[in-house]
């Protein structure tokens, strides 16, 4: 396909060499190029997977001095019922007082409206704390910090997942994911218990619960 | 009377310029993007609004599909060979060097000890197929992906292990890999998610 232009228009002179252009025509040329181009589009991935971080609790016996306790009044339960429904109660189950639990959805109306109503002096003041970023009157590293400050109120509250067997993977990725929406710093995954399974079916048919 | 010519022109458009910009334009997709792994299985990963990045190397990858089946794969190939051979040791097994070279060569698998050697006889094309995806047993008698975690541990304890679930998987298979990494005091990891926009209210 590559042509050359002979210009070789009037008389040829004798004693003179002949007048190659030497113009290439590169159109096979930007052919391969986008072939390549294509080639590597489809086989290649731009975007890197992203990732959330989650450090578990560690299997050891803590004794029971150590640990942390949860005041009542922050504390938040949340199970993970089967076909995305969500269920909550406020304050720690004893023996005494039966929680009272509330179902919900992983809309933003639902659980997120909740967290956010329960964690409302944090999140005002994180969101204060952004828009003096946004105005530049705080830098990067000093929002972090101040961040990290402010999620360490003692009243926020501390959330505790338990998941049923019938959740899937996506309704403890959602939940971990709220989590992070409403900057609560303090949650776990903590294993189901049979008392907090027992809530659940009460709620779903309260007439067998009463009989 | 003289014959009326049109001159005919040679139309010439110079393809110099459009040839540097596909160049140049394979040169940045070159540069920016890393080739798609085939992985043993497809999982879609859930959404979150995390933004944290995976890290590029010395990653320790857990997959488990919608069924619940546990598989996995370390990126370093030198690794994977020492791997390999560590677990042999345990489970008496002995591999030959084609079958080690080609366990190198392999991103993720999701087969059972007794079955790897097999496994690993297949020709390339055919260690995708849907009957070779049986997942490692991961159960409390026979936890060899406990092993398989433990040794990865060992050849290189800056991995970072990563977990990649399909979104309908059942809670208790994750947490079944959750409690063994546990065992393990393996507390930190990360979960591989898509990139979902963040509300943009709060």
């Amino acid at each position: 396909m590559s042509e050359i232009v002979a210009q070789n228009r009037g008389q040829k002179k004798k004693g003179r060499q002949k007048k190659l252009s030497t113009r290439v025509d590169f159109t096979p040329m930007v052919d391969l190029g986008f072939l390549l181009i294509t080639f590597f589009m489809l086989s290649t991935s731009l975007n890197k997977p992203q990732t959330m971080e989650i450090i578990m609790p560690s299997g050891d016996k803590v004794e029971e001095s150590e640990q942390t306790q949860v005041r009542e009044s922050n504390a938040v339960t949340i199970l993970l019922g089967k076909n995305d429904k969500i269920y909550y109660y406020f304050g720690l189950a004893t023996a005494e007082k039966t929680p009272d639990l509330k179902q919900t959805t992983y809309a933003p109306d639902g659980i997120r409206n909740l967290l956010l109503q329960r964690n409302a002096t944090v999140v005002q003041q994180i969101q204060q704390l952004k828009a003096l970023r946004a105005q530049k009157r705080l830098s990067e590293d000093e929002f972090k910090k101040q961040v990290v400050e402010v999620k360490k109120n003692k009243q926020a509250p501390v959330v505790m997942i338990k998941s049923t067997d019938d959740a899937s993977y996506e309704n403890l990725v959602d939940i971990l994911d709220e989590m992070q929406i409403c900057n609560i710093a303090r949650y776990a995954i903590v294993d189901i218990n049979d008392y907090d399974k027992e809530l659940i079916t009460n709620v779903e048919n309260p007439d067998a619960g009463q009989q | 009377m003289p014959k009326v010519r049109i001159p005919r022109k040679r139309i010439f458009i110079d393809m110099t310029a459009m040839c540097d910009v596909a160049f140049l334009l394979l040169n940045f997709l070159l540069l920016t993007s890393n080739f798609v792994k085939p992985e043993a299985v497809q999982v879609a990963a859930p959404s979150s609004i995390s933004e944290i990045k995976m890290p590029e190397t010395n990653i320790l990858e857990v997959i488990v599909d919608a069924d619940g089946k546990v598989f996995f794969g370390i990126d370093n190939q030198e690794e994977r060979k020492e791997l390999l051979m560590r677990f042999a040791d345990q489970y008496g097994l002995s591999f030959s060097a084609k079958e080690i070279k080609e366990f190198s060569l392999v991103n993720s698998f999701g087969v059972p000890a007794n079955k790897l050697k097999a496994f690993l006889d297949l020709p390339s094309d055919d260690k995708g197929l849907k009957e070779n995806a049986l997942g490692i047993p991961c159960d409390s008698l026979n936890n060899q992906f406990k092993d398989w975690v433990q040794f990865a541990r060992k050849i290189n304890p800056e991995m970072v292990i990563a977990i990649k679930a399909d979104r309908k998987t059942p809670f208790p298979k994750i947490k079944r890999v959750m409690d063994t990494l546990r065992e393990l005091r393996e507390n930190r990891y990360h979960l591989i998610t898509n990139l979902e926009e963040p509300p943009s209210d709060i």
